[in-house]
């Protein structure tokens, strides 16, 4: 073997090698929660990278929790009505904006830009007060209005660079037979914005299914809480005594969903992000 | 889909319906497009813009969480007022100005890890070999992560008895004693910056891997023909190519990094070793109860991010367009 070959050889190893590293180090801290999730209560305090004794024990104790099932239940109503309500309104916007020229449309596409860097806490003494003057304090209906300020900037934003790709002889077919704007959307371009729409549908649902700090803020008794804000409660009790067990049995749950999405949707979720930073 | 910065330029040029053709259609369409646009408009009304007025009225006032409406006007005290001889308010208050360059520092440490790593694994995963899906999508499991959860997982792994990290790094030989990782005062910051690192590389990484799929092919031809060192090569075709991309990145997590909240309350609650901005904050409007100096320190906050934002598109506008005409 000469040097060449030994360098080329050097080479590929060092470049797998690093394959494994980054795998490791993206996948193991969600490994390690699994394992550790199935571990009985007696070894849990021995570190091991492969459980000598499991069960599912510790499953068993957060669903029998009726509040942590509450929480989960929550946190789906208002994930999928965040995502319905930012669908809804983005797609007329992004018709506006997207298909129509009229004066005012770089200012609004400023504006959502703006709306959506602001800091979450910059608003949230004033959304509390809107949220108690609209009776929705300590309801998940509250966090669904409250989530459109961060929801709802980046659908427009998405759906509107998707909507500028169609073609405009549809839009002209369609003005020529007479179709109004409300029938051109629904006739015409929906069928055609399917993709863009599951894509920030998708974001926009991975974004509400984690939100903690409006969660935690607008909610109070268990019963209304979402999931991030139960983990992060779990802990209670003393600082010492922490049930790492249940934790990280509630943090796979609530993680598995969203890991097989973004498994399955990967192209889609890797396109909205990139439609969604990349242009703006 | 294009995605190219330089595709956006003649957007404006693309909207269907030219000027002068039939007018009446015209009209209908713009009074369609403010129609179409009023339940989003009325919506973020709702929720930010008047909210955002608010939290800066309350800044004025001395309103307390259990008794919003009893408040009264008080000028700019809750930022700075000189009584008996001394200072008061936010921005007279020590814990602000660490919290403030608890923020500075941890973005600045943390986007720039997130730049170098998120750089270096977009040059792998734009390489061609078996079983890439996989490994981008392995890659993509940190993002989808929610942060709460994320902190706990680490927090975990950071254990100072019993986490698997203090477990391998004493088995390694590297430190002698276990670390308290989240309560110390010296390595708290550099958990939280770990944790947030992990979690956002997958996005930087996948920002510039879009950026890398789109650069010419022949350049990198050409510079294997005159035989010239692959590193060499980076710096002086890639990197300059992929900048505006990355310039991209590098504004959304500074932007996000700078209203940092979720890791470090759930990593060191309200220490103030890694306090940051929002989480002051919120201390302040939450657990004290004191709406007029919580929602000051909101405003203060809100100030820096629109300032860093307004500078960045000062300093980037001919780099970005606004989609506008």
């Amino acid at each position: 073997m000469n040097q060449r070959q030994l360098a080329k050889i050097a080479k590929r190893v060092g470049f797998w090698a690093l394959i494994a590293v980054i795998m490791v180090y993206a996948v193991f801290p969600f490994y390690y929660a699994v394992i550790t999730s199935i571990k009985p209560s007696s070894d849990l305090f021995m570190v091991e990278l492969w459980p000598s004794n499991w069960n599912l024990d510790n499953y068993a104790q957060i669903f029998s929790q009726s509040s942590f099932v509450r929480a989960i239940f929550n946190s789906i109503i208002v994930a999928v009505s965040v995502v319905f309500i930012a669908l809804l309104l983005g797609i007329t916007a992004s018709y506006a904006l997207g298909r129509v020229r009229f004066r005012g449309r770089s200012t609004i596409m400023l504006v959502i830009l703006g709306v959506s860097m602001f800091p979450q806490v910059a608003v949230l003494s004033g959304l509390f007060e809107v949220i108690r003057a609209l009776n929705l304090y300590n309801n998940p209906a509250g966090l669904i209005l409250s989530y459109t300020i961060f929801t709802l900037p980046f659908t427009v934003w998405v759906l509107t660079t998707f909507m500028k790709e169609l073609p405009m002889e549809l839009e002209e077919a369609a003005i020529m037979d007479g179709a109004t704007p409300w029938v051109t959307i629904t006739k015409v371009f929906l069928p055609l914005m399917w993709p863009a729409m599951a894509t920030t549908g998708l974001l926009a649902f991975i974004a509400a299914w984690n939100e903690f700090l409006f969660a935690l803020t607008f909610t109070l008794t268990d019963t209304q809480r979402t999931v991030p804000v139960a983990i992060a409660l779990l802990s209670g009790g003393s600082a010492y005594e922490l049930p790492w067990g249940p934790i990280m049995a509630a943090s796979v749950v609530v993680t598995v969903p969203l890991v097989v999405l973004v498994i399955i949707f990967q192209r889609r979720i890797v396109s909205g992000l990139t439609a969604g930073a990349v242009k703006g | 889909m294009s995605t190219s910065l330089k595709d956006s330029a003649p957007q404006g040029a693309r909207l269907p319906i030219r000027q002068g053709r039939s007018t009446k259609v015209r009209r209908q369409r713009v009074k369609a497009a403010w129609l179409f646009l009023a339940p989003m408009l009325i919506a973020l009304t709702l929720v930010a813009g008047w909210p955002l007025f608010r939290t800066f009225f309350l800044s004025l006032t001395d309103a307390s969480l259990s008794d919003l409406d009893a408040a009264n006007i008080i000028g700019f005290e809750n930022y700075l007022v000189y009584e008996n001889g001394l200072w008061f308010g936010v921005l007279a208050d020590h814990v602000w100005w660490q919290s403030v360059w608890n923020t500075v520092y941890f973005s600045i440490v943390s986007v720039s890890l997130e730049v170098i790593f998120g750089v270096i694994v977009a040059l792998i995963l734009n390489a061609e070999f078996k079983g890439r899906t996989i490994v981008r999508a392995a890659v993509l499991i940190p993002w989808a992560i929610p942060t709460i959860v994320s902190a706990q997982m680490w927090a975990w792994m950071l254990n100072d008895q019993f986490g698997i990290i203090n477990h391998l790094l004493m088995m390694a030989g590297i430190i002698e004693n276990p670390i308290a990782w989240t309560a110390s005062a010296t390595y708290s910051m550099w958990a939280v910056i770990m944790v947030d690192v992990w979690k956002t590389i997958p996005f930087v990484a996948l920002l510039v891997l879009a950026a890398l799929q789109m650069l010419p092919k022949d350049c990198y031809e050409a510079a294997e023909v005159d035989g010239i060192h692959p590193v060499r090569v980076f710096f002086k075709v890639t990197l300059p190519l992929i900048t505006p991309a990355l310039m991209v990145a590098v504004i959304f997590r500074l932007l996000d990094a700078l209203r940092v909240f979720d890791v470090i309350y759930v990593l060191t609650s309200n220490s103030t070793s890694t306090m940051s901005m929002s989480v002051y904050a919120r201390q302040q409007l939450v657990e004290f109860q004191d709406v007029g100096y919580g929602s000051a320190a909101s405003t203060l906050l809100f100030l820096i991010i629109a300032l860093a934002t307004i500078a960045y598109l000062y300093v980037g506008r001919n780099k970005i367009q606004l989609g506008g005409d």
